[in-house]
């Protein structure tokens, strides 16, 4: 993965971040991320991230928990090894309803959690990067990605002028880090050059 | 921003309302005319069991209108608060819908039809050792004074919920009065909630509805009833928000609140179809004659139609059709799912009733339809009229900023 130069701010105030994310879209930066210690709400609208997939994703993990449940349970008590349970037909569907509705949340559950672990980038041993560790603490912090036309201390002047304290710049690697950090790999903001 | 709070009633709107009341009431003479005034039992059983079905759950939804306010008040839930008024507006039927269901219920009872409460022969029941073991339960005493307790014990207390909602119109509160405000009306939804669990949730429908098959019993049925009753309450309360909005009031709802009302709408079809599974497999499972009667002549009898027709709207149709968070959002699909709710619930309701004293053919739809609309017209009125009188917004409240902020 490419390492890429970034300029980070950070913000103490929701009340100070959402008015400064709208600036930054209006002035044309690019937004990496915001990095927030708890769930912020309406800042993914802000910012104008799309929404997520993962319910897709959880409803195609349900309906295979629920094909699995019905076609094992079918295949094993109708074909394969045929029991008469007081009388009841051997295609007995009420009563493997509470089965398959439990296949279908197991599923659809641990499915969702994998997904979600996948799309940000964690697992276990995997060596996570951070533009600032106070992001887990107390703090909001921006991101901007840097583009060939980027002006760093324009970026940086325009950050500090809407509220962002901490301003600097850093170069990171993107991406899925999973086994790409070596022992000489320079982490935490201190500075590297950008590859292309 | 001004906002609109003074609702008009459109001429329109009345003019509807009193339509569909003139049909009810023309369905509930024609009705009388073709069974009611019959000598046979079985066709005035007809009559009394149509009037039954509509008014009993026309009521229980209504009801619903003020547990939502209730529950949402003891969760300390701020979103509901833009459109607080619209539910308070809507438990404004329950006194005038108790009444008729109240003067129903007790002819029933006390009349000479036994054909929808066998319970209510006292001859026959001293030679029915099941119904006789029951009759500590099972009397026209009781029945008569738990259904006028409940009734009044709804009334007040709702009228008593909507007064303190209105006494803080005029004056904005301060933070500690603001803080004693919530705790009182906590414990006023507190204690409608516990009248409610031992009305609604439980005795209520075993008196009203499961008393129609008295020899069978079923411990989920009263939950079941309440789900079923609480889905149409909620898609009620979303089609007058939706028809305020539509008219350009309530500006301070969208979307937001919207989703999180179709949330609830979903949620509680799901838990009404796990009710109604959950009854339904333990009787099919153990398979005892006097358990299965109830289920013969509906899941597998003439009301089969009927039966599956209603699992499907009530399960299968929100299951798939609101599942999606643009569905919930969406004004028109919201407003089609809550018609759809409102008359599947109906439909539920209506075989709950009618294989008792109907056993052998399933009756001609069409009149019950009739004498629904007539409370659907009821409804509206009373509602307009209640929504006219009222602000539209509880601006005071201490919790209405949560509201206006709302994000699902």
């Amino acid at each position: 993965m490419a390492v890429k130069k970034f300029v980070t701010g950070n913000f103490y105030d929701e009340a100070v971040l959402f008015p400064a994310v709208k600036k930054v879209r209006r002035a044309g930066y690019k937004i990496h991320d915001v990095f927030t210690p708890f769930p912020i709400h309406g800042l993914d609208k802000a910012m104008g991230l799309r929404d997520t997939s993962l319910h897709t994703a959880g409803f195609i993990y349900g309906i295979t928990g629920t094909a699995t449940a019905v076609g094992f349970i079918t295949w094993a008590l109708t074909v394969d090894w045929q029991i008469n349970f007081g009388g009841k037909p051997f295609f007995a569907l009420p009563a493997w309803i509470p089965i398959t509705f439990e296949l279908t949340v197991l599923f659809a559950a641990v499915g969702m959690v994998l997904t979600f672990c996948y799309l940000c980038q964690l697992a276990p041993f995997v060596r996570k990067d951070h533009f600032n560790l106070r992001s887990t603490d107390d703090t909001f912090v921006m991101a901007l990605e840097c583009t060939d036309k980027t002006n760093d201390a324009e970026a940086m002047g325009f950050l500090q002028s809407i509220g962002a304290s901490e301003v600097q710049v850093q170069y990171k690697e993107t991406g899925w880090w999973l086994g790409r950090y070596d022992k000489e790999t320079k982490r935490f903001g201190l500075k590297e050059e950008a590859v292309h | 921003m001004t906002l609109r709070e003074k609702f008009i009633v459109p001429k329109r709107y009345n003019a509807i309302a009193i339509t569909l009341m003139v049909i009810g009431a023309l369905a509930i003479i024609g009705l009388y005319v073709t069974h009611g005034a019959k000598d046979d039992a079985h066709k005035q059983a007809r009559f009394w069991g149509s009037l039954l079905q509509n008014s009993v759950y026309f009521l229980l939804v209504v009801n619903a209108a003020m547990f939502f306010i209730c529950a949402t008040t003891l969760a300390w839930g701020g979103w509901q608060m833009a459109f607080r008024r619209v539910s308070e507006a809507i438990s404004t039927c329950v006194p005038v819908i108790g009444i008729i269901a109240a003067v129903i219920l007790l002819s029933i009872c006390f009349g000479n039809n036994h054909e929808l409460y066998h319970w209510t022969d006292t001859e026959h029941v001293k030679h029915d050792p099941i119904l006789n073991f029951k009759k500590g339960f099972l009397n026209k005493n009781f029945f008569a004074g738990w259904t006028i307790f409940t009734i009044v014990a709804w009334s007040v207390l709702g009228w008593k919920i909507r007064k303190l909602s209105r006494s803080i119109d005029d004056k904005p509160l301060t933070i500690e009065q603001g803080k004693k405000y919530v705790w009182n009306n906590t414990v006023w939804a507190a204690i409608f909630i516990v009248i409610f669990s031992l009305t609604v949730m439980s005795s209520i429908p075993w008196l009203w509805l499961m008393s129609i098959d008295a020899h069978w019993y079923s411990t989920m049925y009263s939950w079941y009833t309440f789900a079923s009753t609480f889905v149409g309450g909620l898609a009620l309360i979303t089609l007058f928000v939706v028809f305020l909005k539509n008219n350009n009031y309530l500006e301070l709802v969208n979307e937001e609140h919207l989703h999180d009302l179709g949330k609830f709408i979903f949620a509680f079809s799901i838990f009404w179809t796990y009710l109604w599974f959950s009854q339904f497999m333990l009787i099919w499972y153990a398979n005892i004659p006097e358990e299965t009667t109830y289920f013969k002549p509906r899941a597998q009898g003439i009301y089969s139609g009927i039966f599956w027709l209603m699992f499907m709207i009530n399960f299968l149709a929100p299951l798939l059709l609101l599942m999606r968070r643009g569905a919930k959002r969406n004004y028109s699909t919201m407003t089609f799912m809550c018609l759809l709710m409102i008359f599947g619930h109906w439909l539920d309701f209506f075989q709950m009733v009618f294989p008792g004293p109907s056993p052998d053919h399933v009756p001609v739809l069409l009149w019950d339809f009739g004498v629904a609309l007539g409370f659907v017209g009821l409804i509206m009125f009373v509602t307009g009229r209640a929504l006219s009188r009222a602000p539209l917004i509880a601006k005071n409240h201490p919790f209405i900023k949560e509201s206006v902020i709302h994000h699902t």
